[in-house]
């Protein structure tokens, strides 16, 4: 005799459980597509290597990056002939050792760069979306709005306000996050207008979805590729600023180990001691690159047309 | 001699998860003169054979064929520099978008005349007059006026005409039009294939069109070649193959349609069940078989090209049965 | 006398084209003054070329588009801007596009959902049992639960299209062109499946589609637009038996059916699509246009099984029932 059939919620377990089983989970395939994507791969393992030197520089610095030592400055690194163990890659004018000033200073700019992006990311993407959903005296506005921005040398600006406000970690912060929102203004508002105008936004306005939730759920997804993209070049975009601003004496102010500052203060030995300025160069070069090697791999395998 | 032949032509595509059988093995030939219709739905591989025949193939795909000819020239073997003094010169395309077949930035004249010129040595005045002689034969109005407009100025039924006019320029020998009125209005779609019938008798024009239309097809094509899943599954004289269909898929794709007067309302349509098959990996046997009310076990082997009639062909091994049971 | 469900009186919708800063902008008309009944349990046919004005119709009646004026009514009550979530639940959409009307980004199952979770209907065990009792009422296999768009084919999507439309129990449907973007075979399954969800739900269609051959199979009553007007409405039987409007005329003549002993018919009809200033819209493509077409607009003209604007046209006498 069989069991009698299952009613209500027993019935929906029974079903959704053979639903489960049935279907093949859907993150193995991202992280399939991902680890077969080169650039991806190759840009992450530099990113997370970035990473976790920045978290772990306690543990990774042979010495403490403030601590000065006259007498040992200048120090080359190990493979010049009169480097030595201790100091690895060398000390910069003040005897303070540059491995551990390097991996410390991976922390400013990883910081940086992420606190700059989340404001003007959201800064921007908020005017953007709102300018392309909208539509009319909207977007005639936040058009306005924009254009101003574009206007403005970011540079000439960002060192005015730094003037203004006092260099600072802070400070840069927040001048760099006020100012770098236009790229996502511009691309979220014309990715919104495309994605406003299909079927399923239509849809979801017909089913009574209230303008958040559209904007929230349907629009954002949505537009999340291009915002990725943008949000790499932003940020890599924002390391290079402060790093300038450093450089000028208006972003970090001594003695905070910013790639910029240390590229700053050893200007002076560029001939007779290039790595002074060379390892924080290199060390630019590393994160900007990972950091968009990423974020084009992140852009290629989360399209949906590549979804089988 | 016929003007296209085409025999056992195959197109591969090389994906990540296998070979993709776009086309395989299909023949058909046109004769001078007279309009073959290939005839299928999405994944039928219509689009890829006509592609094919004009070498216009995506990168990864791969075109092999026993026999491709074109008036006495081996297509198969032809360099790309010969190619391209075919195309649009003796061989023209019709494509199905008129919105983005024309190029927006450049305007009617323009396009048109440069259709001509890249073929032969004429001037801009002859090439601009010639122009106008066809805008007016394929009945757009104010032609003189035309040359100078852009795309955007004119409307899908315009633009397509436009594109008609453009294969014309340098008096092809063969026209292969791509669902040419598909993405058009009704009364449009009407208006464009009574203009391509006429052309057709005014210029003994040899016309290759491919639809997934019935309708069209019945009314406009001298023979018929039907397509599913890569293969030709039924060929013939339209008269012979609408009137008395052989194969199980052309009778099912008869039967989907609504016809007013035929086709009581309100009833069940004939649906055929199921999805085409998977077209990546090795294939044998019907490939229609999985979705056909009459399969048996002898359709998993070998299905060859059979007469069905004075000028009808049909790959199925139960044509015979159907016959009779019909 | 059948309940009417959604009606409109004297719809108009009027676009302004900005023709930049220096210039006046342009207006165009996409809906001219249209009045239409539909009663509860039929299939309204709107049948429209491009240009017609039968998607700007489409979004009035969904509430997604204000009418410049006239009113729009449901279940006999006027509707305004506040009452869409209302509406919602009474009239739904099932668009053209298949590949454009979901959502690539979400699961079928949160697709089909959505309204449910809108409305606050059920908590999550039981919606998600009726998405479950959608997929088998569309005919769609239970493994595509988590599936998404990309991976259904163009007939499966129109499948989820209808679930979603359907689980909220809308009394009415308001069907764009739902099947023309598919091919044939797929075509006939859709239209099937709306058919037998008819019976099945008690739903009534307001179908729209420029082939007449669907039209002729599936309407109770049709309406011909033109350039923003109706230019005839009748039932089905009446429509395809004595067509009057020589724009009806024109497009009946123009479908094709696969008889390979016709040839292509020659409707006579112009290419002009541009409405003449005064007098009747249609008057610059039509092949029968007098004198009077082109400066007077057309009455309407009653007859037995509705009516048409035409100065062709006698009136006939309706039947006294």
């Amino acid at each position: 005799m069989t069991a009698p059939a299952p009613t209500g919620i027993d019935a929906a377990t029974d079903a959704l459980r053979q639903v489960m089983l049935a279907t093949p989970r859907r993150g193995s395939a991202l992280l399939r597509r991902s680890l077969g994507h080169s650039g991806l791969v190759a840009g992450g393992v530099m990113l997370v290597a970035i990473v976790a030197v920045a978290l772990a520089a306690p543990l990774i610095a042979p010495h403490d990056p403030y601590n000065q030592d006259l007498a040992r400055r200048l120090i080359p690194p190990i493979w010049h002939a009169k480097g030595n163990w201790e100091h690895v890659l060398g000390t910069d004018k003040l005897g303070r050792d540059y491995l551990s000033r390097l991996v410390f200073g991976a922390r400013i700019s990883l910081l940086i760069g992420t606190l700059t992006v989340l404001i003007s990311g959201t800064i921007g993407t908020a005017i953007g979306v709102c300018a392309g959903y909208f539509g009319g005296r909207v977007d005639a506005v936040l058009s306005y709005v924009v254009t101003t921005r574009l206007a403005l040398p970011v540079v000439l600006v960002a060192l005015a306000s730094a003037a203004l406000v006092g260099g600072s970690l802070q400070g840069v912060i927040v001048v760099l996050g006020l100012l770098l929102w236009d790229r996502f203004a511009v691309v979220t508002r014309s990715a919104t207008q495309q994605i406003a105008r299909t079927d399923y936004v239509a849809a979801a306005r017909a089913i009574g979805c209230s303008t958040l939730r559209i904007l929230l759920s349907e629009i954002l997804p949505n537009i999340l590729n291009a915002l990725i993209v943008v949000a790499t070049l932003e940020m890599a975009h924002a390391i290079l600023l402060e790093a300038a601003l450093s450089f000028l004496g208006l972003g970090v102010q001594p003695p905070l180990p910013s790639w910029g500052l240390m590229i700053s203060e050893g200007k002076q030995y560029m001939f007779f001691s290039p790595w002074v300025i060379g390892i924080p160069a290199a060390a630019l070069v590393c994160l900007v690159l990972a950091i968009n090697l990423v974020g084009d791999g992140l852009r290629d395998v989360t399209a949906p047309e590549n979804r089988d | 001699m016929a003007l296209l032949e085409v025999e056992n032509l195959t197109v591969d595509i090389g994906l990540s998860a296998g070979v993709l059988h776009a086309v395989s093995g299909v023949s058909f030939s046109v004769e001078r003169g007279e309009t073959l219709a290939i005839v299928g739905e999405s994944g039928s591989g219509k689009s890829m054979t006509s592609l094919a025949v004009m070498n216009l193939l995506p990168k990864r795909a791969e075109r092999h064929a026993d026999r491709l000819v074109f008036d006495g020239v081996d297509l198969a073997v032809a360099p790309e520099a010969r190619m391209r003094a075919l195309r649009g010169n003796r061989m023209a395309m019709i494509f199905q978008e008129p919105m983005t077949s024309l190029n927006p930035s450049y305007t009617i004249g323009n396009q048109l005349t440069e259709a001509l010129r890249c073929h032969r040595s004429v001037g801009i005045a002859a090439a601009r007059e010639r122009a106008v002689q066809l805008l007016e034969k394929v009945g757009i109005p104010a032609a003189l006026r035309r040359l100078n407009q852009y795309p955007h100025q004119l409307s899908g039924g315009l633009r397509q005409r436009v594109m008609i006019a453009m294969a014309l320029m340098c008096g092809p020998d063969l026209i292969i039009a791509d669902e040419p009125t598909t993405a058009l209005d009704v009364t449009i779609q009407a208006q464009i294939l009574h203009l391509l019938a006429d052309l057709k008798t005014e210029f003994g024009m040899t016309m290759i069109l491919i639809s997934h239309d019935l309708g069209v097809v019945a009314r406009v094509a001298d023979r018929v070649a039907v397509m599913y899943a890569g293969q030709v599954v039924e060929s013939g004289a339209a008269r012979s193959l609408f009137r008395t269909p052989r194969h199980p898929y052309t009778r099912g794709l008869l039967n989907c349609i609504p016809v007013p007067g035929r086709t009581a309302p309100g009833t069940p349509l004939g649906a055929i069940p199921g999805q085409l098959p998977n077209l990546i990996g090795p294939r044998h046997g019907c490939a229609f078989r999985e979705r056909c009310a009459f399969a048996a076990p002898e359709c998993a082997g070998e299905i060859p090209f059979v007469a069905a009639g004075p000028d009808h062909h049909v790959r199925c091994v139960r044509a015979g049965a159907l016959e009779a049971a019909a | 006398m059948s309940e009417t469900l959604l009606e409109l009186r004297n719809v108009t919708r009027v676009f302004k084209l900005s023709q930049g800063v220096f210039r006046r902008a342009e207006t165009l008309t996409a809906v001219a003054n249209v009045s239409l009944q539909v009663k509860r349990g039929e299939v309204f046919a709107l049948v429209g070329e491009s240009g017609s004005g039968k998607t700007t119709l489409a979004k009035m009646l969904l509430g997604l588009l204000p009418p410049t004026s006239g009113e729009i009514l449901v279940g006999g009550k006027p509707i305004g801007a506040k009452d869409r979530v209302a509406v919602s639940g009474r009239v739904q959409p099932i668009f053209q596009d298949p590949y454009s009307s979901l959502n690539p980004r979400k699961s079928i199952a949160q697709l089909i959902i959505l309204p449910l979770v809108v409305h606050g209907v059920g908590d999550r065990a039981s919606r998600r049992a009726k998405v479950v009792e959608m997929l088998d009422l569309v005919g769609l296999s239970r493994r595509y639960y988590d599936a998404y768009p990309g991976q259904l084919s163009g007939g499966q999507r129109q499948r989820v299209a209808i679930a979603r439309a359907l689980i909220l129990r809308p009394e009415v449907v308001i069907c764009d062109e739902p099947t023309s973007a598919l091919d044939v075979s797929v075509q006939a399954q859709i239209l099937n499946l709306l058919l037998e969800l008819k019976r099945e739900l008690g739903l009534t269609y307001f179908f729209i589609s420029h082939n007449l051959a669907v039209v002729e199979h599936l309407a109770d009553r049709v309406a011909v637009m033109y350039l923003g007007r109706f230019v005839e409405q009748r039932s089905r039987a009446g429509l395809f038996a004595a067509p009057r409007h020589p724009y009806t005329r024109a497009l009946l003549d123009s479908v094709l059916t696969p008889d390979p002993d016709l040839g292509v018919p020659d409707t006579r009809i112009g290419t002009l699509t541009i409405a003449s200033e005064s007098g009747c819209p249609f008057q610059p493509r039509c092949p029968s246009a007098i004198d009077i077409c082109r400066t007077a607009p057309p009455a309407i003209r009653t007859l037995r099984s509705g009516w048409t604007t035409c100065h062709l046209v006698e009136e006939e006498a309706v039947p006294v029932p």
